[in-house]
């Protein structure tokens, strides 16, 4: 990829190669083992595309803990891959319809059943966000991505490389690798989904597009209307269409401390295949769209310099809605 | 003396348990949910929650979420409730609370909120999702003190928080009854008997419980422990099923005289 860019050379850093497909184990261990320690016997999470719910799945079978996940109907429909994966681990997968049936509808249908259930249930969170102290909880549970990232890079270029770049939804795996760096003079990008495009209205671009508001406990960055109703979000990736994000993002980008850009569908899906042409390495569409817009920065960059890349989950579970869209294309380019 | 204080104030020397009722304000549009709880308030509501719909009800259950999402269809504002709020403070005396979630609230702006429902005459704010260690920053833009935050406890509360929750409580302690979202089944009495001793050992106001309770039968039994008791998502139902009924508003005032009749029975 450094090669084909011909820019700055480009580090992964290979989340992807997590057990479970995805830098989601990170969180869900250390909230299963918290939730041992209290003596809870059931766990619960919501999920976007489905790697938060296998990475919950997979602690609760390890800690013979009961196991329900809340999942949208149209992320069940999108991220069919992980629904199966989900209940093959034992879980029981409960279908979402209220609002958008996506991952914020998710997150308040699991909050609503954890008020009910706190007795002997614990919510494994699977972002940055919601009511405190899980912001600050998963961001420690992640920064193992970053700190993992400082050895590691150290060893391969004796130097900390000069941008990270992580896509943004909640924001667990960009801060998990920001955080360990955060006082480090390393310029730091967080990439969030346009969707069809800013314009369009409609896109997840909550840092880039929202306004300070209050949703699932937390004071952020949110996408809301002028009178404080929460909007719709939309991105062709599941784990990034949330209209909120994690409160320590919001900080970091009213101290400028990093940047937050966005990525289109298209954008996604073109970094998505770029790839897996390029190094064999099929990345989720969330990470694609850090992927996008690495590859586009570097190419811009001297070679001398170093542009690392949080790859934080495998994509085959989206190979359906790549091949979809894909025929999507043709169909549209044959039908004119 | 604010409407609160005197209503609790009036029901003690009656004898009397505060009947507290919940509507979502403007469903299924404005007119109907203004002459619904004006009837219910003339029927004998002692209080009366009005909720401002958001789009994200995590503390409420089906029934609310509909009623929320049916007004929300309607495209009902905060500055649509307060409107509401100063032509029903016009027909009755009964102390009015705006119930809602803090986003709403936190984006028609903290000062201007508590001018506007000060001045159309409410008497109360009840935010769910704003806990205690969050709330300076709403009631720091007050310019006043004419506006009630009513505090929440919750069964799982344990007993030196439920006292730091007390201690700039004002107008009533609003306690949850059960662990649930609002409308859920499995009222237990006994818990309840509990909270409301440990509850009553940190704090001189007045105790409501709510969440759960829908039968008359249910509100005799919370009402001999509480001071009041909050229906909410039983009159949601109600008014959920006779959305196309005429005597929609006098349904509801008759299901107040039933629950009122009910606090007394004992």
């Amino acid at each position: 990829m450094s090669n084909h860019f011909k820019g700055a050379s480009i580090y992964l850093k290979r989340e992807d190669l997590a057990h479970t497909g995805a830098h989601k184990i990170n969180n869900t261990l250390g909230q299963a083992l918290l939730a041992h320690r209290m003596g809870k016997e059931k766990l619960i999470a919501e999920t976007g595309a489905g790697q938060h719910g296998v990475a919950t799945a997979t602690v609760a079978a390890l800690f013979g803990m009961e196991c329900r996940i809340f999942m949208g109907e149209e992320d069940i429909r999108r991220q069919a891959a992980n629904v199966k994966r989900m209940k093959l681990l034992g879980a029981e997968v409960i279908k979402v319809v209220s609002g958008t049936s996506t991952l914020k509808d998710a997150m308040n249908e699991a909050l609503r059943y954890w008020v009910g259930a706190v007795s002997d249930t614990f919510y494994v969170i699977g972002s940055v966000a919601g009511p405190h102290p899980y912001p600050v909880m998963v961001r420690n549970f992640q920064k193992v991505i970053g700190e993992e990232t400082r050895e590691q890079i150290l060893e391969f270029t004796g130097k900390l490389p000069d941008m990270l770049v992580a896509c943004v939804g909640g924001g667990s795996n960009a801060m998990g690798l920001f955080y360990p760096f955060i006082n480090d003079s390393v310029e730091m990008v967080g990439v969030e989904a346009a969707g069809s495009g800013i314009k369009s209205g409609k896109h997840a671009a909550t840092l880039s597009e929202g306004s300070v508001g209050i949703l699932h406990g937390s004071k952020s960055y949110v996408l809301q209307d002028e009178n404080g109703q929460i909007m719709p979000a939309h991105s062709i990736s599941a784990g990034l269409d949330y209209p909120g994000v994690g409160p320590e993002h919001s900080l970091l980008k009213d101290l400028e401390r990093v940047r937050y850009v966005s990525i289109d569908d298209r954008q996604a899906l073109d970094a998505f295949q770029m790839l897996c042409a390029l190094e064999g390495i099929i990345p989720a569409l969330e990470s694609s769209h850090a992927v996008a817009w690495a590859a586009k920065y570097a190419s811009t960059r001297p070679g001398s310099e170093v542009v690392l890349v949080n790859l934080s989950g495998r994509g085959d579970k989206d190979l359906g809605i790549f091949i979809s869209h894909l025929n999507g294309v043709r169909d549209h380019e044959s039908n004119r | 003396m604010n409407r609160i204080d005197r209503t609790f104030e009036e029901l003690g020397r009656k004898g009397e348990k505060a009947l507290v009722g919940f509507v979502t304000a403007g469903d299924p549009d404005i007119p109907t949910s203004l002459n619904i709880v004006t009837s219910m308030c003339n029927a004998g509501l002692d209080i009366l929650e009005l909720g401002v719909p958001f789009s994200d009800p995590t503390a409420d259950g089906p029934v609310i979420q509909r009623s929320s999402a049916r007004a929300l269809e309607k495209g009902i504002n905060v500055g649509d409730v307060l409107s509401m709020t100063g032509k029903l403070r016009k027909e009755t005396a009964v102390p009015i609370i705006l119930f809602s979630y803090y986003n709403p609230i936190h984006a028609y702006g903290n000062e201007r909120f508590y001018k506007d429902a000060v001045d159309v005459g409410a008497d109360g704010v009840l935010l769910v999702d704003l806990p205690p260690e969050e709330s300076a920053e709403m009631t720091r833009a007050w310019p006043g003190s004419d506006l009630a935050l009513i505090r929440l406890i919750a069964p799982t509360t344990p007993l030196d928080r439920m006292r730091k929750i007390a201690t700039d409580a004002r107008g009533f302690i609003y306690l949850v009854s059960k662990t649930g979202v609002t409308g859920s089944s499995g009222l237990k009495t006994e818990s309840i008997d509990r909270q409301v001793d440990s509850l009553r050992s940190v704090t001189s106001l007045p105790i409501c419980v709510g969440f759960g309770i829908s039968t008359t039968e249910d509100v005799t039994a919370v009402s001999s422990i509480a001071d009041g008791i909050v229906i909410g998502s039983a009159f949601e139902r109600m008014i959920e099923d006779n959305l196309d009924d005429k005597n929609l508003a006098a349904i509801l005032a008759d299901q107040v005289r039933k629950y009122k009749e009910a606090t007394l029975k004992n």
